[in-house]
């Protein structure tokens, strides 16, 4: 290069401009197009619809453009809306205390106690099977296993146990969680064993050789190191029962309300600003919680 | 800081499923002695580390370790420390949690501990790092701290799976240094499984050769040197040449051999009278000259295959008299004074004292 004569360069820079060619930010630009067209069309384009629907008016056959208040003020102001968000979150803390306790250990006895990765695999494999099904089938097959004639029930009067079937079994609280729990526990399994994959076993090893118990070596090492999966787990399983409505629909037998079931109501009754105001709130509260739990673990090792 | 402790291995094998890590090897560590178990990869060297310090259970034998047996004890219970080979410092924790991580499971309140780890990390100059996590430090910096937990347990001895490997030469040669420097200081027992012979005649005070699960030669990196105990550790030094062949005749301490292709030997040393059949010798490289022997079996005649020019030595590859690859290190002055070329017939000789009788292991 040191030697090339001025001619030469100016040979190979008019060679390159006779070939058509992009400058770089004009590539990066083209390269980021299509994502940026799909996320906008599915993700951002709906969004700014409901956002501008809920500031309209409607009654009960139609909606008028207009920029109101009132429908937030209508669902802010209503105890209804506080009491089924305030229900919304306690099924979520329900639903996440426990598949994050459940989720933990199922990785972890994947991730530390099954020595091949073939029968990890297999193992992992066998955790997913029951998404092969959908999952309106798996929540309806809870019924005749709860229900008061159902398998539990059965079983406790025939034993003796009870000398009437259990009532709080379906159609209740309790039956939502469990169902909750039962659909979403995968969600928070494959994150946690995804990080517990990725602790070099050698570290482990360094703690027993410190001196830590096994349960040491877990307060001190291991969960502080899942971290960053059960915060990508927690993500997954509180966005997915706030937005829940079928579970608790079905599972409550219509006793148990929640935020979606309430605007898929407000739907129904054709109160689709009303709705959309929800839906909003509902996105907001939603975006706080992931901002608060992105806040607390540094997720950006795992992505 | 401590006393250090004599370990003592009998008999240890260790067996995985089918496969045979370790074979019955018994060792005799002195207190405060630097061991390097030196070996090709797979020669169970690991292994026979893991089961000093307790990462891995003996399949039979003892380990004893000062007055204690400890093959059935926890890693912490032993008086060891282990420094392993990726160093596995704790990612989430600063340096100073990392060098206060036993004391913290010990259950040492924290300032005490976290003072005591710092006196930890002003020995290793790191003081000024204490508060930065693992990731932010380079390879030599992190090693110093993976020396640091390990030692402030106050091991009696302490344990090295490979500790050099993850280093670039200079800072091997530079960290090898230190690591020496701080067990005279420590006077503590050091065990360091390495597979580079320079690193283990650097540091070693006792040298383990191992091969398939064996101990080949536990002796002192000179002995090693100059007396290799078995053709696997002269190959394996890579200062002998090797020839293997027929015994034809044996006179006190010396042993007549020949070679397929024709060429009589001459060695000394070792049981000569011992080998019935077949026998290997060892010619140190770099004794060799290129002249007529002094006497028969001494030396050989053959054909320059290679030269490799090394700055202060020049090494010859010679094919000749049955023996393949004949390796003859010669001082610069000497090959220029009177230099040859490739495909070139030339003598070669040695002294008496330079070929030695090398011994087999009885399986």
């Amino acid at each position: 290069m040191a030697t090339m004569t001025s001619s030469e360069t100016e040979k190979i820079e008019g060679l390159r401009a006779k070939t058509f060619r992009l400058s770089p930010t004009a590539i990066s630009y083209l390269q980021a197009t299509p994502l940026t067209l799909i996320l906008g069309a599915f993700l951002l384009l709906p969004i700014l619809m409901i956002t501008v629907v809920s500031f309209w008016d409607y009654d009960f056959a139609q909606m008028y453009p207009d920029f109101l208040t009132m429908n937030y003020a209508e669902t802010l102001g209503s105890w209804v809306t506080w009491k089924t968000y305030l229900n919304t979150l306690k099924f979520a803390f329900l639903v996440w205390a426990i598949t994050l306790f459940v989720g933990f250990w199922v990785a972890y006895f994947l991730a530390f106690h099954i020595r091949t990765t073939a029968m990890q695999m297999v193992l992992f494999l066998v955790c997913t099977v029951p998404f092969l099904t959908s999952n309106i089938i798996r929540m309806i097959s809870w019924i005749p296993v709860l229900g008061r004639n159902g398998l539990v029930n059965s079983t406790l009067v025939g034993a003796g146990l009870v000398s009437e079937p259990v009532e709080w079994l379906l159609y209740s609280d309790f039956a939502v969680v469990l169902a909750m729990v039962h659909l979403y526990t995968l969600f928070m399994v494959t994150p946690i064993f995804n990080t517990l994959m990725r602790i070099d076993k050698s570290l482990v090893e360094a703690a027993r050789d410190a001196g830590a118990s096994s349960w040491q070596t877990l307060t001190n090492v291991i969960i502080p190191l899942a971290k960053p999966g059960m915060a990508i787990g927690t993500i997954f399983v509180v966005t997915l029962v706030m937005a829940d409505f079928s579970t608790v629909q079905v599972m409550s037998g219509g006793q148990s309300a929640s935020v979606a079931l309430m605007m898929k109501n407000q739907m129904s009754l054709l109160q689709y600003p009303a709705a959309a105001a929800n839906a909003v709130v509902l996105l907001v509260l939603v975006l706080l919680m992931v901002a608060g739990i992105l806040r607390i673990v540094d997720i950006r090792k795992e992505l | 800081m401590s006393k250090a402790a004599e370990i003592d291995i009998v008999s240890v094998s260790k067996i995985y499923g089918t496969a045979t890590a370790v074979h019955s090897i018994s060792l005799k560590i002195p207190a405060g002695t630097y061991c390097c178990l030196l070996g090709p990869s797979g020669c169970g060297k690991t292994s026979t580390l893991r089961m000093i310090a307790g990462h891995e259970s003996l399949s039979s034998g003892d380990i004893r370790l000062g007055n204690t047996v400890v093959t059935d004890l926890p890693p912490a219970r032993r008086g060891t420390a282990m420094m392993f080979q990726s160093y596995a410092l704790f990612p989430h924790l600063d340096l100073v949690d990392n060098v206060a991580f036993s004391l913290k499971m010990k259950g040492v309140e924290k300032d005490e501990r976290r003072a005591k780890a710092m006196d930890m990390l002003r020995l290793m100059q790191l003081e000024a790092y204490a508060t930065r996590r693992p990731a932010q430090l380079s390879g030599g910096q992190q090693q110093r701290v993976a020396l640091a937990r390990a030692l402030i347990t106050d091991p009696e001895a302490l344990l090295l799976d490979e500790p050099l490997s993850a280093l670039d030469p200079f800072l091997k040669i530079r960290m090898r240094a230190e690591l020496k420097k701080l067990q005279t200081s420590l006077g503590i027992t050091f065990v360091h499984v390495t597979h580079s012979q320079e690193e283990a005649m650097a540091l070693a005070d006792l040298i383990v050769v191992m091969n398939d699960g064996r101990i080949e030669q536990a002796a002192h990196p000179r002995m090693v040197f100059e007396k290799p105990a078995t053709a696997f550790v002269a190959r394996f030094m890579g200062d002998h040449n090797v020839i293997s062949g027929r015994v034809t005749g044996s006179d006190g301490d010396e042993l007549r051999l020949s070679v397929p292709a024709g060429g009589e030997f001459l060695a000394t040393g070792g049981d000569a009278a011992g080998f019935a059949d077949t026998a290997d010798i060892a010619v140190r490289t770099d004794h060799v000259r290129i002249g007529e022997p002094s006497e028969k079996g001494l030396g050989f005649t053959g054909s320059v295959s290679n030269i490799e020019y090394r700055g202060p030595s020049v090494k010859l590859s010679v094919n000749g008299a049955g023996i393949e690859d004949f390796t003859a290190i010669l001082s610069d002055t000497a090959f220029f004074a009177n230099p040859v070329k490739v495909g070139e017939a030339i003598p070669l000789s040695w002294g008496r004292e330079d070929a030695i009788v090398l011994g087999r292991l009885k399986h």
